[in-house]
């Protein structure tokens, strides 16, 4: 296994990062470390930590060993770490009774951004919702509910996005609308880290490839040394074969 | 910059009150339990055993504390649907914050459901309840903080388990109790016309108790909702 470690001033590093539930091992010895605008792809079996690691970094879940720093902030992080982070889930965080703009203003008034109702319709513009706006979210698609979602975490323009399952329920056109956003927001320096099982897809945008298995990482590697043609084959290496 | 603990709270709270305005589901469900209990006592009571001026403030205050827990109950619900708590766990603001907005529209809540149940019990039992309306409102109020505080931390512990409809009852009814025997004692010797001094110490008492719950409440709850 590579560990990941560069040099550079990493928006993103963690070293020895552990979690525990009780006796119960769910993320062990991970270290990495991404700069602005990397994103990397966790691919891995359900239960092999993924989630659980994704909820350290967004300083939802305080790791019981080792160290880390988001966005220059010391893990398990508070005020200053939420504020840097949007976080996306499979499940949509939002309220189903509340309009698209209603919740992404909510959120947008909870992370003190200026002109709060003028934010959140220009993070529907992005996400082609603005035409929505007012509808209630039970009202639209899984689709539409997922752009919804990315739009609310990312009306703060925050300096990380953390993903998990993004493209579950998400069509054809779905996921490659959610993939060309997520590609901008790469662009434009944002640091991701995506938790997919979809490889095809996270490797689309990942500058960084990793697979967990059992808590741990087992393979991580960067920019050229990923290949796309193999990597199916590498990865049901690991997971399965347990290599 | 990200707003302080009192208007995270508002804003929390203002949120909840959308909700519920909009869907309505659990304060129809409350009122209509309110009104129901209240028949129900009506119906089960000899009035010729019992006289409606000591009856009342029990019936009062026991439909109040089962009402309320409706609305205590989807309180957190509505949050992990879609897994909403996540974005208000993941905003810059204070855990505090999420417990008082969730308490403040607990407590408009509960509120407007005792201004339901209230001339109920007056109509029904007779006794001359808003003729006190001032210090009536003083009770109902102090106990709904109490009950809230309380019942807001219940909720956000409930939620996450199997049995939380059943398990939110019997955490809280017991913290209840010492929210309900001074309020129902208070109300007793209000329709009594007992001296003030009597209702007062009792009211003293319900005070203490919201205190003491509040600050509890507030200081366990970021650990309620930690993973």
């Amino acid at each position: 296994m590579s560990d990941g470690s560069r040099a550079g001033n990493p928006v993103i590093s963690t070293r020895g990062l552990g979690r525990r539930f009780g006796g119960r091992v769910a993320v062990s010895d991970v270290t990495l470390a991404l700069e602005e605008g990397d994103c990397l792809a966790l691919f891995g079996p359900n239960g092999a930590g993924k989630t659980t690691l994704l909820r350290m970094l967004a300083g939802l879940l305080r790791p019981t060993n080792g160290t880390g720093t988001v966005a220059g902030v010391e893990l398990p992080g508070g005020l200053e770490l939420r504020a840097a982070i949007g976080y996306i889930s499979h499940a949509s965080m939002l309220y189903a009774a509340l309009s698209a703009r209603e919740n992404i203003e909510l959120t947008a008034r909870l992370f003190g951004v200026r002109d709060p109702r003028a934010a959140a319709m220009r993070a529907l513009e992005r996400m082609a919702l603005a035409d929505r706006a007012e509808m209630p979210v039970r009202q639209l698609s899984r689709g539409m509910q997922q752009r919804v979602s990315i739009a609310r975490a990312t009306v703060h323009g925050p300096r990380v996005v953390l993903l998990d399952e993004p493209f579950t329920g998400l069509d054809d056109s779905g996921s490659a609308a959610l993939g060309a956003h997520l590609a901008a927001l790469r662009a434009a320096g944002t640091t991701m880290v995506l938790v997919t099982h979809q490889i095809a897809e996270g490797l689309a945008l990942a500058t960084h490839a990793a697979i967990m298995r059992g808590g741990a990482l087992v393979r991580l590697e960067a920019g050229d040394a990923i290949d796309p043609a193999t990597y199916l084959t590498v990865y049901r290496e690991h997971v399965s074969y347990g290599a | 910059m990200a707003p302080d603990t009192l208007s995270a709270a508002l804003l929390i709270a203002r949120k909840d009150l959308a909700i519920e305005f909009r869907t309505r589901t659990a304060f129809f469900s409350a009122a209509v339990f309110a009104l129901l209990g209240i028949v129900i006592f009506y119906f089960a009571w000899d009035p010729t055993a019992v006289a409606s001026i000591d009856l009342a403030p029990g019936v009062l205050w026991g439909i109040f504390t089962f009402s309320g827990l409706l609305g205590l109950q989807r309180s957190f619900s509505l949050e992990q649907a879609d897994r909403a708590i996540d974005a208000l766990l993941g905003a810059p603001i204070s855990r505090e914050s999420i417990y008082l907005g969730k308490a403040i529209a607990n407590l408009v809540f509960v509120t407007a459901v005792q201004v339901i149940a209230i001339p109920a019990v007056e109509l029904f039992y007779g006794v001359p309840l808003l003729e006190h309306a001032a210090v009536l409102a003083l009770i109902a109020l102090l106990s709904a903080i109490g009950l809230v505080a309380v019942g807001t931390l219940f909720s956000a512990m409930a939620v996450n388990t199997k049995l939380a409809e059943m398990l939110l009852p019997v955490l809280s009814l017991p913290f209840f109790v010492p929210i309900v025997i001074p309020a129902a004692q208070a109300t007793a010797r209000l329709l009594a016309g007992r001296p003030a001094a009597e209702g007062l110490g009792w009211l003293k008492l319900l005070l203490a108790f919201d205190i003491v719950f509040v600050v509890a409440c507030m200081l366990a709850f970021p650990y309620t909702i930690e993973e």
